[in-house]
Order: C-alpha cells, then sequence, then structure tokens
C-alpha cells in the first residue's frame, strides 16, 4: 500500500512537472518562431540548458572543429530511423536536430578545453553561444539558427547571421554564426541535389550505439563506425582520414561544392592524387602558401593542406566557413600524417 | 564657450578628413542585404542601392532565378576591405542569376563566385581590388565554375591576383566587351568547353587572355573561340602566389595556351606584350611539370588555329632569365622575339596542328622537350589550316 501511494506520489509531481513544461518536442511544419523555447527541444532548469520534448543528446565519434566551441547534441524524431547504406539516417518528416554551440568560462572569457560531450551545459561554468537546428519538413531538411542573450535567458533566432566577440583563453577573436545560406555550405554536400542533410547525426557518427537505438533514434541495422580521430590507438593513417572526412569532406566529395578543386577528402577516396599527393592546386589563390603541391610527402611545411590549415586568413584558410582560428591538434596531425609519407613529387 | 567648442569639431573634422578611411561595418544594411538574398525568390529582384557598403562578412544566395541589380558599377559598391569571415565577396549557387551594375570591392578571397549553377549573366558589374595589384588581393574577380549557360558582358576586372575574369569547368560561356586590367590573368578560361572570348580588352595584365586545361578535374576543356579582342602591354610584372597556376606565365604574355585542344584565335589586335604576343604550351614547361597526372590527362596542345590577327611590337623583353637568354642568343639584344612562342613539346610523332596563318608572324620553337638545344624559328610546320569553330549559343534561362 505504502509503496503503491509512493507511485501515485511520483506520479502526481511527473504529471505537475508535466503540466508547467509539456514533455514533448513542438513541431512546427511552416514557418520558424522567432525563439528557441517555443521549439522545446533544449530547455532551461535551474541554471541548465538540458533536453527536453523528448529530445535524446547524443556525441560524435568525429566532431567538426569550431574555434575550439564544446556542443551539446540532441536528437528527437518521431520513429525509429533505418540506416541507409551510406551510414545515413533515414530520419521521418518531424525529426529536430539541435547543437548548441557553448564554451566553459571563467571571469577573463572563454576557456579553450577538450569537449568532454554531456547530457546538459551548467550555465554557471559555461558560456552559450548559439543553438542551431536541422528540421525535417515535408521538402526536406530546413537549417534555423537561433543566437542566445548574453543573460542566457533567450536565445532568438538570427537568419543572417552574427559576429559574437570572443576571448578565448586570453585571445581575442571573431566567433562568427553563419547566415542560412551558409549552413547548405556544408550540409548540402551534393551539387547535383543541394538538398540539405544532417552531417552528425548520422550511425557511423554515434558515439553511443546502443543508447540511439534503446531510446528509439534509430533502428538496430548494421553499419561501420567512424573512428575517432583523437584515439592515439588508431593508426595515424585511419586517423588524419577520419579527421579530414568530417572537417573536409562535405565540400571536398566527388559531388561537393568543391569538387572543383579536384581534392576528394571523404574515406571513400581511393587514389593518392584526390586525396592531394603531388596534386596542384587549381584555384588556391592566396591559398598555396607558396607550395605547389596539396600534399608533399614528409614535407609538411611544403604541403598547401597543411598550410590552408593552419591559416586563418579568409582568402586562403580551409574550411572556408565554421572557424576564425586554427585547430592546432588537427592541423598537428596531418602535418604528422603527412611527415610519414615515402616518396617524392618529382 | 560654446564658439570655441564649434571650432574645434571643424578641426577634428578636417584632420579626420585626411586620415585613411577606415571600414566600419554597415551592420544595418549588411543584414538587410543577407536579409533579402536569404528570402528571394524567382523572378525578384534585389536592388543594391548607391552608395559604398561596407561589409564584414560574404554574402550568399541560393535561390534560383534572382537579379541582383544596382545603379552602376560606379555607384552601387560593396565593399570588402573589413571582411573577416566568408571566402568571397558574393558566393552564388542557384540557377539562372542576373547580375548587374554594382560593384564588388576588395574582397578577402575570390570577389564574386558562382557555383555549379546553369544560367549566370553577369553584366555591368566592377570587381576591383583598390590600391596597388598585390599578391595580397583576392584570387579571382568573376569566378563561375561548373557553370553552364554563362554571359559576362560589359565588366570591369582589376587587380586580381589570380584571374580577373576566370571561367572553369563549364560550358556555353560567352565573355564579351568586358575589361581585366592589373591582373596577374586578365581573362582565364580553364577546362571549359564551347566558350566565345570577343570584344574585350586586356591590357596591364601579366597575361592578357589564356586558355588553359589543368589536370586532375573531371572535365578538359575544348573548343574555344578568341576573337576580336585588344590585348596589348600585358607586361606586369607577375605578382600571383607562388604555386598557383598563373604564378609561372612570364609578365608581357599576350595570349597564351597551356595543354589545350580546339582554340581559334582570330582577328584580334595583339601588340606590344614584352614576352611574345602568343604562347602555346604544355603543362611540361609550366610550374607543375612533376606534377602526378591521371591517365586520362592530355598535356599536349593540339590544333590550336591562329589566323587573321594584327600582331605587332613586343618580344623585346621577355620575362625570366631563360627566356632572356634564349630571346639574346638568338635574336641578338636589341632584337625579339617572333610573334608566336611555342614550347616545343610534341607526343612523340604525331602533328599537333599547331597552325599559324599568319603571313607577317613567325614561330619560335623553343625546344623546352629537349632542354632548349635546339631552339630555332620554325614556320613552315605551322602554315596549316584547322576547320572554323563554331558560335557558341547558349540556352535561355
Amino acid at each position: 500500500m505504502k509503496r503503491l501511494a509512493l507511485i501515485a506520489a511520483i506520479g502526481a509531481f511527473r504529471l505537475a512537472a508535466c503540466s508547467q513544461a509539456p514533455d514533448k518536442i513542438i513541431f512546427h511544419e511552416v514557418s520558424n518562431p522567432l525563439t528557441l523555447a517555443e521549439w522545446n527541444v533544449v530547455s532551461l532548469d535551474r541554471g541548465h540548458l538540458v533536453t527536453s520534448g523528448g529530445s535524446v543528446a547524443y556525441d560524435v565519434s568525429a566532431p567538426l572543429f569550431t574555434d575550439y566551441a564544446h556542443k551539446f547534441r540532441t536528437v528527437y524524431t518521431p520513429d525509429a530511423a533505418p540506416i541507409l547504406a551510406d551510414g545515413s539516417l533515414d530520419f521521418p518528416v518531424g525529426t529536430v536536430i539541435s547543437k548548441t554551440f557553448y564554451y566553459p568560462e571563467n571571469a577573463d572569457g572563454v576557456v579553450r578545453s577538450e569537449d568532454s560531450g554531456g547530457d546538459a551545459i551548467n550555465l554557471a561554468t559555461h558560456r552559450v553561444i548559439e543553438t542551431r537546428l536541422l528540421v525535417r519538413r515535408d521538402s526536406g531538411w530546413d537549417p534555423v539558427s537561433y543566437v542566445w542573450n548574453e543573460g542566457e535567458t533567450e536565445a532568438r533566432l538570427k537568419r543572417t547571421g552574427a559576429v559574437v566577440p570572443l576571448t578565448l583563453s586570453g585571445m581575442p577573436f571573431a566567433y562568427v554564426v553563419p547566415n542560412e545560406n551558409q549552413c547548405a555550405g556544408c550540409h548540402a554536400s551534393d551539387m547535383s541535389t543541394k538538398a540539405l542533410h544532417p552531417l552528425g547525426a548520422i550511425a557511423p557518427q554515434f558515439r553511443d550505439r546502443s543508447k540511439m537505438v534503446v531510446e528509439g533514434v534509430m533502428r538496430p541495422d548494421a553499419f561501420t563506425a567512424q573512428a575517432d580521430y583523437r584515439d592515439d590507438e588508431l593508426s595515424l593513417d585511419v586517423r588524419a582520414r577520419s579527421y579530414l572526412a568530417t572537417n573536409c569532406a562535405h565540400c571536398h566529395n566527388p559531388v561537393g561544392p568543391a569538387d572543383t578543386s579536384g581534392l576528394d577528402l571523404s574515406l571513400s577516396a581511393q587514389s593518392d592524387l584526390v586525396l592531394g599527393r603531388c596534386k596542384p592546386p587549381i584555384a588556391a589563390g592566396s591559398g598555396t602558401g607558396g607550395h605547389t603541391f596539396s600534399i608533399v610527402p614528409g614535407d609538411p611545411d611544403g604541403s598547401i593542406l597543411s598550410y590552408r590549415m593552419a591559416s586563418t586568413d579568409p582568402g586562403a584558410m580551409m574550411p572556408e566557413l565554421g572557424r576564425s582560428i586554427a585547430h592546432d591538434e588537427g592541423v598537428a596531425l596531418i602535418r604528422e600524417w603527412i611527415a610519414a609519407m615515402d616518396g617524392d613529387c618529382s | 564657450m560654446r564658439k570655441y567648442l564649434i571650432v574645434g569639431t571643424a578641426l577634428c573634422l578636417a584632420a579626420c578628413s585626411q586620415a585613411e578611411p577606415e571600414a566600419i561595418t554597415d551592420t544595418a544594411y549588411q543584414d538587410t542585404l543577407q536579409l533579402a538574398l536569404l528570402d528571394a525568390q524567382p523572378g525578384d529582384v534585389i536592388t543594391i542601392p548607391a552608395g559604398t557598403h561596407s561589409l564584414d562578412r560574404g554574402l550568399s544566395l541560393t535561390a534560383e532565378g534572382v537579379t541582383i541589380r544596382g545603379e552602376g558599377m560606379d555607384q552601387s559598391i560593396l565593399s570588402f576591405k573589413g571582411q573577416i569571415a566568408g571566402a568571397e565577396g558574393l558566393l552564388i549557387t542557384g540557377d539562372n542569376v542576373v547580375l548587374e551594375n554594382f560593384a564588388v570591392e576588395d574582397a578577402k578571397g575570390d570577389a564574386i563566385k558562382i557555383n555549379d549553377t546553369d544560367g549566370v549573366t553577369i553584366r555591368g558589374v566592377r570587381v576591383e581590388w583598390t590600391g596597388e595589384a598585390k599578391t595580397e588581393n583576392g584570387a579571382y574577380g568573376l569566378y563561375p565554375v561548373q557553370t553552364t549557360n554563362v554571359l559576362i558582358e560589359g565588366v570591369v576586372a582589376i587587380g586580381a591576383s589570380d584571374a580577373g575574369i576566370y571561367v572553369g569547368q563549364s560550358k556555353g560561356v560567352i565573355v564579351r566587351n568586358s575589361r581585366a586590367e592589373r591582373n596577374v590573368a586578365g581573362i582565364e578560361i580553364e577546362n571549359t568547353q564551347d566558350a566565345d572570348v570577343y570584344g574585350n580588352v586586356a591590357t596591364d595584365n601579366t597575361g592578357g587572355i589564356l586558355v588553359f586545361n589543368m589536370p586532375g578535374l573531371t572535365q578538359p576543356g575544348a573548343r574555344v573561340r578568341v576573337y576580336d579582342n585588344d590585348v596589348y602591354e600585358n607586361d606586369r610584372g607577375n605578382f600571383g602566389h607562388p604555386g598557383t597556376p598563373v604564378a609561372s606565365i612570364p609578365a608581357g604574355s599576350g595570349v597564351v595556351v597551356n595543354s589545350h585542344d580546339d582554340v581559334e584565335i582570330f582577328e584580334n589586335r595583339i601588340r606590344d606584350n614584352r614576352t611574345a604576343n602568343i604562347i602555346i604550351a604544355s603543362v611540361y614547361s609550366s610550374n607543375f611539370a612533376d606534377s602526378s597526372f591521371s591517365d586520362t590527362f592530355d598535356p599536349y596542345p593540339d590544333r590550336i588555329h591562329v589566323h587573321s590577327n594584327t600582331l605587332s611590337g613586343g618580344g623585346h623583353k621577355p620575362d625570366g632569365m631563360e627566356l632572356k637568354a634564349a630571346k639574346t642568343v638568338k635574336f641578338g639584344l636589341t632584337g625579339r622575339f617572333p610573334h608566336v612562342l611555342w614550347d616545343g613539346f610534341v607526343r612523340g610523332e604525331d602533328d599537333p596542328m599547331i597552325c599559324i596563318e599568319e603571313p607577317e608572324a613567325e614561330v619560335f620553337n623553343a625546344d623546352l622537350a629537349n632542354g632548349s638545344k635546339n631552339m630555332r624559328v620554325e614556320t613552315e610546320p605551322h602554315r596549316c589550316t584547322l576547320p572554323r569553330l563554331a558560335e557558341v549559343t547558349l540556352k535561355d534561362g
């Protein structure tokens, strides 16, 4: 009896909580509301930003670099998605994926540190910058971008992008929120369709596969996981290829916006030439850094690839969007990969 | 008191007007314009009012059938002097876009890039890097790539550290009645099929008009006509980024064909380009001789038809030690190269059909294939003719 009463009490409590914030996302079928709160995919709860509305938090194996921002990722889907042959998920209409960009913070600004993932953001010790949504509607995936106010009380729709001045561990830089069209710069990786699609919420990227199955995000189909490029146990080649696949291949693939360059950095790339070995630049401009080939085996100082990754000049740097500062660890990995290559270009 | 204060303000204004103008971003206009680009529907005309609008991030348009129109290339100016993000000033990825009567200045990367679209019209647009022509300038002025049905007319391109007007990997292209100056390459047609380049002025570039075929791309170039252009005094020292294909262009190059097949160069007025008025070469004499080529890449220029041009001057002061030495050895200190310079690379015994139907023009074979052991004036083998290429017609958008 006592036990039953306790259960009843918990039930009542839950119901009460639910009546304050209905525990279901609000799917906007046509237009985008002016505030993030109106989606109920994440919400503020006792000083934390947490999942809500049935969204499931997830981490990826090989994250994209975005100016050392940490990322809090969620996915909500009405039905578990089947895994397609390329590892992508066939999410139904009604799916909402979110990614919140944030930094640990102290009195001097934001702090550069390893993104350890997690299911919530403690707002007392972190600064949230923006939350991006990918919304699966009838017509396809739509990008929606919300920028947080400094008080971290509200994120408002910002279609034209924004510049947020930040100081990262003593270094001032301009954090750039992309405009709505620029979302397609990465998320429309096939120029024949120019259709947007998720890049992180795909089966090979999910770090916790069983959680995604148990939570009803995806079906338990087979797939090959993408390597974590930060994992020192893996071979240099596997790590470098995974890094390039995540950070470059949304454009540098055989049908992507950067197929104009002849450089293919996707995991499916086979030949050394398309991967850049002794490949002359096509339209690199200042991106050559004075170098003649994308990759000169054994010579990271003489390779265009590592030069452009280390550059912060908008006219020279790669990727073109999504960062204002260089990813030291990523540059180091690719330099090490190039340094270990045998042969030369003559 | 108040009077003194006013005097003080007047002094400050006078002083400020002498200082270098700061690029203060017009964030309100930037938001307005980018929002218009986001909301654009087919058939919309987005207008850029007169004035200089300072922007700090690249603009982008994905919608199709949109016109962006200013009040004139010297009136409606988008200035990217203070740009902090974006690899170009304006990126277009929608089909059937018309750009007309405005200017893009001082973009950090390329000025206007159009990627993978069908139907591009650029008319009366100016792309410019103001101030000195220098290596730090952005790479391409107008940059349609993997596009089809491209019309560029009445544009002006100045100061690009690569090419002022560059059309790459495209099909069905007309570039006409435009002006390119103070770029490394004035007009460059690369890996493009069916292009007509006519009625243009290319002067004061490193190279005037280039027709290039690069290795490692999905589409080889084919059928390019260069005619009725004025190509003169393209003598500017090469300020391209080392490593880029154009960085190997000698200063003083008029019309240059590299590794490209089926090019017809006729009825142009080409004069006073100090290395040579016309250069025909293989990738083997560029700075990419050591590159890995795919098996399908054809490095030799074939079927190049030069006829009915007005050629004069030039060839007297070639760029680079090797060319200088070759000129002096063969033609003396005061002599000059013939109008046509050929690097001499051939595919075995095949006749490459480099036909120079110019009674006044000789051909200098630099014999680079054999380490220039037998450099020679060799005109007779080039006295041949080829069928005329067809006019390019664009599909209506």
